[in-house]
């Protein structure tokens, strides 16, 4: 096993590894050696093609249908340089500040955070797109949603020279997204931070040191080979910073033999969330401009919130209920349809959490709470409301039984749209807001680390992902992200003298 | 892993997505490629748990209709999958949901099956479109 040393190790390139990358680049000027590995490989801009499966296999982990124990939900997180911030469609919102009230962290103060997110919006080029690239699919959610009497709002995104593939979450063909793989880690290597691709952290020592396994590039495989040559390796170093999202950052911390918290894998949440489908009588551009553009947040009051959007052939079959002709027909009006996400704003529960089996790979348990369940039927409800207010003839759901709504049943939509229809292992529910495991809080007692991210009782272990939530954050979660990882770095750098000597 | 179980596997298939039934042999093979592709990189315990339930779906209909599966009229073989989607057993109901996933994902992920459900995505967004 070959020894490299560094000073900082950060386990993750994502939209925590590579934010807190480009914020330690004073280190590095100051003689520091900074490393960031990431587990999955680092793509050519041409190799985002855009093609479902092709893609999909590449950069997420199961291809994107990663099981809960359960086998009820399927979870997408990615793995590639950039982490998840590769696959999403770049909506870019603040942390509201009555959840961040709400999760009553010690030390943390939402005008904090709210600085450091806006720092990041300006960085990220988020904006708002000009209407004339919003296509029918979100202009028909504007419309049916202010008939249906909801407040619709337009999602700023990240984006620089869009051209409207719609194919964001399978990584943009075009670049535009401005994800931690465009922005904070080329600025970061470009300041002398080192990053590893397809080098996955397997466990972190009590001597500080973290085991790794690099991996070749696979036959076929997309994706530059590894900066370091195939094998383990044993990298010493005096910080360092889990940022691999809340599964792989959890996940590692259960398998390293270390005096972590008790509290390790608990807080789990994820937005459950469900892709609704309706048919209008003619064709609508749906699967050309920006997927996300609009959204209702109605988490509030009543725990859901709606947003635009538009799949790609299987994660759409795959969304509706049933099989045979009924789900054929819905598939060949593909260029009608009009979609919407719901996603439901899950609460913290003692069962729902992540461990690790025997071989140290991840294992989610998650279980649908009443309240989750609510917000799904809730959120079913008012996408129907709003697909028929924008004229759509029929709406699939999968809380009615038959599936299809017609036109002539919108005024029955309370009555047809029920969780007695409810019935896990037959509803297509997945997730890709993934949190909490490492949660922030006052003590070892009910937490993993405090505000700043530091492991309790292991001042140099930090963690700086979406695991340091200690519940839901009740919209998109990667400006937040970043703002914590901001913040994780900011003590890093304080602590710096003491901790590196 | 669907060798010995491809009668059975493509009349399942062609139950949840009607139009399977005009697969050729190239389509078929391509269907069935994507899904042990997408099998390979699963546990071996899941394959198994696979393979037992094509078997069951397979023989099961005996006890309702004399026959196997593959050799029930489409309308016997839908009332049959109904039956078993909406089983009260989660432990079927998820099964059925997982074949069903990869059926989906064997016949939608061919990039044939854009072109037949009117799907145009392109990597040129708009300028595509003019």
């Amino acid at each position: 096993m070959s020894t490299y040393t560094y000073d900082v190790v950060i386990i993750g390139s994502g939209a925590g590894g590579g934010t807190v990358a480009q914020a330690l680049t004073p280190l590095v000027k100051g003689g520091r050696r900074v490393l960031v590995l990431e587990r999955g490989p680092r793509l050519a801009d041409d190799e985002f093609t855009g093609r479902e499966l092709e893609m999909a296999s590449q950069l997420y982990a199961d291809g994107g249908g990663f099981l809960t124990a359960e086998g009820t939900m399927t979870l997408a997180f990615a793995h590639a340089y950039g982490g998840s911030t590769v696959v999403y469609t770049g909506t870019s919102l603040t942390a509201p500040e009555r959840v961040i009230r709400g999760w009553s962290v010690p030390g943390l103060d939402y005008a904090d955070l709210l600085r450091r997110s806006q720092r990041y919006l300006r960085e990220n080029n988020v904006h708002l797109l000009e209407p004339e690239r919003i296509n029918e699919n979100n202009r028909l959610f504007v419309d049916g949603g202010a008939r249906a009497g909801y407040r619709v709002e337009q999602f700023p995104v990240n984006v620089t020279g869009c051209r409207g593939s719609s194919l964001c979450n399978l990584g943009c063909p075009n670049q535009a997204k401005q994800g931690t793989n465009r922005v904070q880690l080329p600025a970061a290597e470009r300041a002398g931070v080192e990053v590893v691709t397809r080098a996955e952290a397997l466990r972190i020592e009590p001597d500080r040191s973290v085991v790794v396994r690099v991996r070749e590039k696979p036959d076929g495989g997309k994706g530059l080979p590894s900066e370091w040559e195939s094998g383990e390796y044993r990298v010493p170093a005096k910080l360092v910073v889990c940022a691999g999202g809340a599964i792989g950052s959890t996940a590692l911390l259960l398998r390293s033999p270390l005096p972590t918290p008790h509290s390790l894998g608990s807080g789990f949440t994820c937005h459950p969330a469900l892709i609704l489908v309706a048919e209008h009588p003619r064709a609508i551009t749906n699967d050309v401009g920006h997927p996300k553009s609009y959204f209702v947040d109605r988490a509030a009051e009543e725990a859901f919130v709606l947003e635009t959007c538009m799949y790609f052939p299987f994660t759409t079959a795959k969304a509706l209920s049933g099989f045979g002709a009924d789900h054929s027909a819905i598939m060949h009006a593909f260029p009608r349809l009009q979609m919407i996400l719901l996603l439901a704003c899950d609460r913290a529960t003692p069962g729902n959490r992540i461990a690790v089996d025997r071989a140290g790979q991840p294992v989610v348990h998650y279980h649908f709470t009443r309240g989750t369940v609510g917000g799904l039927v809730g959120g079913s409800r008012a996408s129907a409301r709003i697909f028929f207010a924008a004229g759509a003839v029929r709406v699939h759901t999968p809380f009615a039984d038959p599936p299809l709504l017609e036109q002539a049943e919108a005024s029955q939509i309370d009555e047809r749209i029920s969780e007695r229809y409810f019935r896990e292992g037959s509803v297509s529910l997945s997730a890709a807001h993934l949190m909490g495991g490492c949660c922030m809080g006052g003590s070892a007692a009910d937490s993993v680390t405090d505000s700043w991210g530091v492991v309790h009782g292991l001042p140099w272990l930090r963690v700086a992902d979406a695991s340091l939530f200690p519940d839901s954050l009740e919209i998109n979660p990667y400006v937040t992200i970043m703002a914590l990882a901001d913040r994780v770095a900011d003590g890093m750098l304080r602590d710096a003298p003491a901790l590196l000597g | 892993m669907l060798e010995d179980l491809r009668p059975g596997f493509r009349a399942l298939a062609q139950t949840v997505v009607p139009d399977a039934s005009r697969l050729d042999a190239a389509g078929w093979t391509e269907v069935e490629g994507i899904v042990e592709r997408a099998l390979a990189s699963r546990p071996p315990a899941l394959r198994r748990q696979l393979r037992l339930l094509i078997r069951a779906l397979e023989w099961l209909p005996f006890l309702y209709y004399g026959k196997r599966f593959s050799a029930l009229d489409p309308v016997r073989r839908n009332r049959f999958l109904l039956r078993i989607q909406d089983s009260p057993l989660r432990l079927v109901r998820r099964g059925f949901w997982g074949l069903r996933t990869l059926i989906l994902l064997g016949y939608y992920g061919r990039p044939g099956a854009a072109a037949e459900i009117g799907y145009r995505a392109d990597s040129r967004g708009w300028e595509a479109r003019r």
